[in-house]
């Protein structure tokens, strides 16, 4: 859950410019609705893989893994099992 | 439903060319109000037929070529420019901008980027950056491909920040060349042509007020096989109907394919062609030889690079209306 907030605090502040955590439900597709387009998702990555300590492979970077608050939160848990 | 191969791209190359024409000297005439045109060539096919449709349009004595290399340009791309100039008769001028992009910063920055990337990076090193992942329908990643001296070639994932600084630095090229064909337009009182095929134009292959800033653009309409047809078409010189594409921005030899496009363009054409026409990705897989799969990935990928290269093509936006002033 403290993953999940701490995910939808770097995209409202660095995609929407605001704090306001009703900006953006959990489960929005970012790419969809055009909130973030292939540059943000790589810039995402490098926050991930900086805050998360992890490594995102290439076989790791399908939209479906960064296609929601929710997949993103989901997809640190398992890469961080602990 | 008709199968999809190359002759879907068939067209009446006489008449295209002779309505391109008409265009170029009607907009030239009417929306420019200048008296002819200026257009930098690269010895590619784009610039090349480009050249030739305003020489169409407008007499050689009225199309003014530029040629401009830099340290990374190929030797060959400056005979092939050489070689149309003198088979069109145009006036052409030759500039060397290399000088002016080390004032710039232009290869300090792009090299204190790839350091960070390959610390063993200096004279002597030349380098690429490519992508992977659309084909097989991920988010695009860059990696870059070095050449030692000794020809020992190493290829590593590249981050998003030291990426963005190279493309920052080496997008100075295409500035510093508009910045030349502008200024030779203001002196003769010229319009400038923008040289994009459909591909480029459509999935935002070029450098926003670089390559992308224009006045005219008479191809940016027709794919790539269209172009080449054209040339052949316009009996442009072997050499350069011959020319294979590359980005001649890098100094290790990299094909556009491997930079930017999700397949070699021959496919990319029938791909965007297919999703132009509202075909399905089962009816496009056979035709450009992949599985339905990659396909699908394959339009995803197109639709992903229009939605990411969207504000190349905006204009600046206005955060209130001036009505007086909309053309």
């Amino acid at each position: 859950m403290l993953d999940l907030q701490c995910i939808k605090s770097f995209v409202l502040k660095n995609f929407l410019f605001t704090d306001d955590a009703n900006a953006l439900s959990d489960s929005t597709s970012l790419i969809g609705e055009g909130i973030i387009d292939s540059t943000g998702i790589l810039e995402l990555v490098s926050y991930l893989e900086e805050s998360f300590g992890i490594k995102v492979t290439d076989e790791e970077m399908t939209p479906a893994n960064f296609d929601s608050i929710q997949n993103i939160a989901a997809f640190i848990g398992r890469k961080r099992p602990d | 439903m008709n199968t999809i191969d190359a002759r879907v791209l068939d067209i009446d190359l006489e008449a295209e060319a002779n309505r391109i024409a008409a265009r170029l000297r009607e907009i030239t005439s009417r929306d420019l109000k200048r008296r002819g045109l200026v257009v930098a060539i690269s010895g590619g096919i784009d610039s090349s037929v480009s050249v030739s449709l305003a020489v169409r349009a407008l007499g050689a004595e009225r199309v003014f070529a530029l040629i401009l290399p830099e340290h990374d340009s190929s030797d060959d791309s400056a005979v092939r420019a050489n070689i149309l100039a003198r088979h069109l008769g145009v006036q052409v001028e030759t500039f060397n901008i290399g000088p002016t992009l080390e004032a710039i910063g232009c290869y300090r920055w792009r090299d204190e980027a790839v350091r960070t990337a390959v610390p063993g990076y200096g004279p002597g090193w030349k380098f690429k950056i490519v992508i992977s992942g659309g084909v097989q329908g991920r988010i695009n990643r860059f990696h870059i491909v070095a050449q030692a001296p000794d020809g020992k070639i190493t290829e590593q994932s590249l981050d998003l920040k030291p990426y963005l600084q190279i493309v920052a630095a080496t997008n100075f090229k295409q500035r510093i060349r508009k910045t030349m064909e502008y200024f030779h337009a203001d002196r003769l009182n010229y319009g400038v042509v923008g040289t994009p095929n459909r591909l480029e134009y459509d999935q935002g292959f070029f450098v926003k007020n670089g390559d992308g800033s224009a006045d005219v653009k008479p191809i940016a309409h027709l794919y790539k096989t269209q172009v080449y047809g054209m040339a052949r078409h316009l009996g442009l010189p072997e050499r350069v109907c011959a020319a294979v594409p590359t980005t001649d921005t890098y100094s290790l030899a990299q094909g556009q394919d491997e930079f930017y496009f999700a397949l070699p363009w021959p496919q990319m054409d029938l791909a965007l062609w297919a999703l132009n026409h509202g075909r399905s990705a089962a009816e496009l897989a056979p035709a450009i030889g992949v599985d339905v799969p990659t396909a699908e990935a394959i339009y995803a990928d197109i639709r992903a690079k229009r939605a990411t290269t969207r504000y190349m093509h905006l204009r600046p936006v206005l955060a209130g209306e001036v009505p007086e002033l909309h053309f």
